[in-house]
Formats: C-alpha cells, sequence, structure tokens
C-alpha cells in the first residue's frame, strides 16, 4: 500500500514530484475542498453501519444492567455482572455453548476437507463443459435459503418424506431423521454439507488454477506418478487457502449458523439443537429478559472477536497471509 | 480414410486436453470419476425434481403416490393457480418480490457510491473511513440490542426494518472497491482532465467496466433479501406482512395454517379453507421460492469467480 499521496489537481497533471512526498500532503481544507464528492458518496454508509452496527454495539451495555423497556437504557439499574453470573450459573448456557463448539469441532472433521476433495476431482476434468456444468450446479444450493433447505430435506428424510413413504411401501418401519435428537447433529452437517460445500469449493479451484502447469510436467519428466505430483505440488499449492479457511473456520467457532437451528429447534428439542444463537434468542428476546439476552450475546461476540484476533495472529506466526492483512 | 481401422480398439481415443506427457487413467479413474460426479449432480438435483414434480401433480396422483410424486403422471398446474390467485402466498409473493427489488437497488445503490468513494488513492479520510467499515468484520452487535435499536426507531412491523439493518454488506463494499481499484487509474485521470467530476467518472467510467462485479454483488445482495427470514422473524409481528420465506417456515417446516386474523387474508380462497394446504400445494410454495434465484443465477453464475477471489484475496 502506498502511502505517497497522489496530487490529483486537473489544472496540474505535469506537476513535478516533490522531492519530499509526505511533505506534499495538502492542506486538508483544499482536500476536502478536492474531495468532497468522494465524501458524500461513502456518506450513506457510513450512516448505515453507525446506526445499525455501531450504536446497537454500544448498546450491550444493557448486559450490566437489569434492564426494562419502559425504563430504558438510561435509566435501568446497573447491576454489575449479575446477569453474567446467573449465565454461568445456568446448565442451559452451558449446554448451548457445549453443542456449539461439539457442531463447529463436527463440522471441522465431516465438513471442511469435502470442498477440497470436491475441487480437486472437478479439477482433474478434462471436458470444460462438463465442468462449468457441475460447477453450476454444485454452487446453486448456496444461494437457497436455509428455510428451504430445511423443507428439501425434510420432504426427503422426514417423517412424511420420500425416504419414510418407500420404507413403508416395501413393508419397513418409516425413519424419521428429523427429529432425532441423536443424530442431529450429523443432519446439520449433512444440510451444511449439501448446501455450501459446493460455494466452498471456488477458492480451492481458484488456487488450484494459480499452480503453474510447468511444474506437473517437469514433475512427470523426473519420474512422479500422479499420487506423487499431487502430493508434492497441488497440495502445497493449496496449502496457503487451507490454512487461511482453516484459521477463519477457528475463529468463527462460536457461530454455526443460526437460522438453520432456530427452523429445527422444536423438531429435535433444545437439548440437542440449542446453540449461542438460539440461547440468545429464546432466553432473551422471546422470554423479554433483554438485559441476560444481552449478556449471552455479548459474551459470544467477545469471545468470537478474541478467537477471531488469535485465530489471524496464529496466521501470522505460520507465516501466512492471514484474513486481516497488516497492510 | 482408414484412419478409423488403425487406431487401436482397446483403448479410447486420447482426450484432446491431457497433455502430452500425463499418462493414460487408470480404470477405477476413468470410471470413479463420473460415477462421482453424476452422484453429486443427483444429490442436489434430484430433491428439486421430486419437489416440481410433485407440485405439478394432481391430488390424485399425490394420493396415489402416498406422498411426493417421483414418476410424473397427470401434470397439472392446478396448485400454482390457486397459489396465485390471490391469498396468504400471492401475498408474500409480492412483498418479498418488492422488498427484494427495492432492497436490492438501494443496496447496490449505496455500495457502488461507497466503494467509488474509498477507492481513489489519496483521498480526505478515506483510511479512517475504510477502517469504521472492516472493523464490521470483527463483531456484531448482538441480536438484543440490534432488536432493541430498531424497536426503538419505530421500525417494527415496516418493511424498512427488512432492508435497513441488513442494507450494507462490508464484504460486498470491500469487493467492489478492489474491483473498481484495479481499473487503470489513467483512464480516470484522462477524464478528469476533460472535466469530468468524480459522479461523472464513476457513470460514466467506471460503472461501464464494472458490469461483472456490479451484476455479482447485485445477486449477492438479491439472494440476501429474497432469502430473509431472520430479519422478518424478528422485526416483523403482523403475520400479514409476512414475506415468502416465513410462509415457507409455517407451512412446510412447522406444517401448520397462518393464524388467522391475519388481515382478512383468511377469507381468501388458496389457503384458508383447508385446515392444511395439500402437498402439491406446500410443493409449489417450495418451487416459487427457489424460481427466482433460478431464473438469474444463470446470468451471472460466471462471474462469480472473479468476484469471489477478490473478496477472498482482499477481504
Amino acid at each position: 500500500m502506498t502511502t505517497v499521496d497522489e496530487v490529483r489537481t486537473p489544472t496540474a497533471p505535469h506537476q513535478t514530484p516533490a522531492p519530499v512526498p509526505r511533505r506534499s500532503r495538502p492542506h486538508w481544507r483544499l482536500r476536502l475542498r478536492r474531495d468532497w464528492p468522494l465524501l458524500l458518496m461513502v456518506a450513506p454508509v457510513i450512516v448505515l453501519l453507525l446506526l445499525f452496527h455501531y450504536l446497537p454495539t454500544l448498546g450491550n451495555v444493557i448486559a450490566f444492567q437489569d434492564y426494562s423497556p419502559y425504563v430504558g437504557i438510561r435509566d435501568s439499574e446497573f447491576t454489575g455482572l449479575a446477569n453474567f453470573s446467573r449465565m454461568f450459573g445456568d446448565g442451559a448456557f452451558w449446554s448451548a455453548l457445549a453443542n456449539t463448539l461439539t457442531i463447529t469441532a463436527f463440522q471441522l472433521v465431516f465438513f471442511f476437507p469435502i470442498p477440497i476433495l470436491l475441487a480437486l476431482l472437478l479439477n482433474s476434468v478434462l471436458s470444460v463443459r462438463v465442468r462449468t456444468f457441475i460447477q453450476g450446479v454444485v454452487y446453486l444450493p448456496h444461494f437457497f435459503s436455509w428455510v428451504l433447505v430445511v423443507s428439501l430435506f425434510q420432504q426427503m428424510i422426514g417423517g412424511a418424506g420420500l425416504l419414510a413413504q418407500s420404507l413403508r411401501a416395501n413393508g419397513f418401519q418409516a425413519v424419521d431423521l428429523m427429529t432425532n435428537p441423536d443424530s442431529f447433529i450429523l443432519l446439520v452437517t449433512v444440510q451444511a454439507v449439501w448446501k455450501d460445500a459446493g460455494w466452498g469449493m471456488i477458492v480451492f479451484l481458484a488456487a488450484l488454477s494459480t499452480i503453474n502447469p510447468a511444474l506437473y510436467e517437469a514433475a512427470a519428466a523426473d519420474g512422479a506418478n500422479r499420487w506423487r505430483r499431487l502430493w508434492h505440488i497441488t497440495l502445497p499449492g493449496l496449502r496457503p487457502v487451507i490454512v487461511l479457511l482453516l484459521i477463519l473456520r477457528l475463529g468463527d467457532a462460536l457461530t454455526v449458523g443460526f437460522e438453520q437451528f432456530i427452523l429445527q429447534r422444536q423438531a429435535v428439542g433444545a437439548g440437542a439443537a440449542e446453540v449461542l444463537d438460539t440461547y440468545v434468542y429464546f432466553e432473551g428476546l422471546l422470554v423479554g429478559d433483554f438485559g441476560y439476552g444481552a449478556a449471552a450475546g455479548l459474551f459470544k461476540g467477545l469471545v468470537g472477536l478474541v478467537l477471531v484476533l488469535a485465530a489471524n495472529k496464529f496466521a501470522h506466526l505460520v507465516g501466512e497471509q492471514g484474513v486481516y492483512s497488516r497492510s | 480414410m482408414s484412419s478409423h481401422a488403425v487406431k487401436p480398439l482397446s483403448r479410447p481415443a486420447r482426450h484432446p486436453d491431457r497433455p502430452i506427457w500425463e499418462e493414460e487413467p487408470t480404470l477405477i479413474g476413468r470410471l470413479g470419476k463420473p460415477v462421482v460426479l453424476a452422484l453429486v449432480f443427483l444429490i442436489i438435483a434430484f430433491p428439486l425434481y421430486v419437489v416440481v414434480v410433485t407440485s405439478l401433480s394432481s391430488t390424485e396422483a399425490v394420493t396415489r403416490a402416498g406422498g411426493l410424486v417421483v414418476v410424473p403422471r397427470e401434470l397439472t398446474l392446478a396448485a400454482y393457480v390457486q397459489l396465485l390467485s390471490g391469498g396468504v402466498v400471492t401475498r408474500a409473493l409480492v412483498i418479498s418480490t418488492v422488498i427484494t427489488t427495492v432492497g436490492t437497488a438501494f443496496s447496490l445503490l449505496i455500495t457502488v457510491l461507497a466503494a467509488y468513494g474509498l477507492s481513489r488513492p489519496g483521498s480526505l479520510w478515506h483510511r479512517p473511513l475504510l477502517f469504521v467499515v472492516l472493523l464490521t468484520f470483527l463483531f456484531g452487535p448482538g441480536i438484543i440490542p440490534s432488536y432493541l435499536l430498531v424497536s426503538s426507531l419505530g421500525l417494527i412491523d415496516s418493511y424498512a426494518s427488512l432492508i435497513l439493518p441488513t442494507a450494507i454488506s462490508a464484504f460486498n463494499l470491500i469487493v467492489m472497491r478492489a474491483f473498481f481499484m484495479g481499473i487503470p487509474t489513467e483512464l480516470i485521470d484522462s477524464a478528469r482532465i476533460d472535466g469530468a467530476g468524480e459522479f461523472a467518472v464513476l457513470a460514466r467510467i467506471v460503472l461501464p467496466l464494472s458490469k461483472a462485479v456490479v451484476a455479482v454483488v447485485g445477486l449477492f445482495y438479491a439472494v440476501g433479501y429474497w432469502n430473509s427470514f431472520f430479519t422478518a422473524l424478528l422485526y416483523l409481528n403482523d403475520n400479514s406482512k409476512w414475506p415468502l420465506q416465513l410462509v415457507l417456515r409455517t407451512y412446510i417446516v412447522q406444517a401448520q395454517v397462518l393464524p388467522s386474523g391475519a388481515g382478512g387474508v383468511t377469507a381468501s380462497p388458496a389457503l384458508g379453507l383447508a385446515p392444511a394446504p395439500s402437498l402439491a400445494i406446500k410443493m409449489a410454495i417450495v418451487v416459487l421460492a427457489v424460481i427466482p434465484v433460478l431464473l438469474v443465477y444463470p446470468f451471472i453464475q460466471k462471474h462469480f469467480t472473479k468476484g469471489v477471489i477478490i473478496g477472498a484475496v482482499k477481504g
């Protein structure tokens, strides 16, 4: 990133560069006169972000209050960490936290490798037409809403779905995989794979396309077979992307997806489907215990922030570019 | 031509795209790959196929199949006619369409403006402003404070609550900014020399060169609005204002009928009379929720890689 300011006065296009570029920066009033249209352009976004992102972030003070909507933030009584100590004493909170972390871990093992494998497979397909067609098909579910995905799953493997229907028609006991708390973690992972594995492939495909084909040819000339080439050229080529996405996922460990769980919580029960986000929603919003819900949400946000920063720090440590590069 | 006879019969022709140094695939590779790809294709396409066929089937055909229809017979548009002739679903479709259109236009407009405003190197305060945008990646405000804000602004039960809080996606903004920064500065400078202001430069030089990224970002926004479920769940108590996704959840996922008293909706012929809508109608709702995505998708799909990669590199 350049730190040198480019002076963009249209009247003087051929100014000789000043000897010390840093000092040549014009007075801010001059730049304001020049750049006000740009600032005007940015203004709506900044206003929206301040209003709908930063202002509610400040609103998290109610986590430290016995907040009542009738009294308002200003006049509600401060109770210190009471909400938090209540939360840490609540078994349901720990259960939600445990569910969240289990699901993240499970998806890391069973979801994460699939886009990589898919990308490798698709990359090895020679026919461009087959490749674009399959890509188009596997990207598609990413653009479906969770409601739709859950609906489709229900129609396929739910109690009244196609699977149960054909089992019954053939004289077997019908199963309902949509309401079984024991297999719920498997179900949500399969749903996530169905919806997003294809989309997740996109980054790996791009990384694969940047690998120099001459490397493969040279390796082949040296007698490396296809598996050796995969091991010594393809996988190292993918390494930065894999590390980056792995770290991103770790940083997002407390976020497993909201709608997917809120939609299915009723069917399988809170024991299996309660994650931190749904906990905040039910305990805070539906019960109307705003201060308590905000405390749980703040906990999630802060731990999430620490995880992201730590993950990024870790990325820099292992020599990768990281997520938020230090430009 | 006798080349036909010369070719060894045991091996298939060498693929023209296969590099000369690469060995021929083994039998497993030759058979396994198509099988896996076909499987992947079926896993995604089959549910959609079944849903579409069921939605097009007559009530008798659905009853005979004992649920979802796999083999199409007696196809009819009855379910769609019923759904689209007024009632809850028609209304939800209109609401979703309007929200998607207005929301996408608004989001796209402010994203383009801000992306350009932040893309000129050395402009006043662009670093701190960019920082304000990037910082939003690191934390979310949380559900409860967001809800309280929307409620204190008086936006509960208003359609604006579905648009304004989610109107700007920092990711989309960064993707677009990165694209704008890739446009050669010479083009922009020459326009400036000709006396064009920033707005003119954006409209006449930058935008015409950025159709691809605008299309992709527009699709992202549109899909976001079309699929928006959670904001509607949070901010709309009045179920006569529900967009399609909430209707979908109520009918399909929860298998309920909309609570009566939904603003005269129950009097409508489409869904008011039956205790639960028939399976064909249910599946038709599902199809109606997919169709817009399917319609736009083919035109924009080819630009995905570029857009996402820029986002991944710069984000």
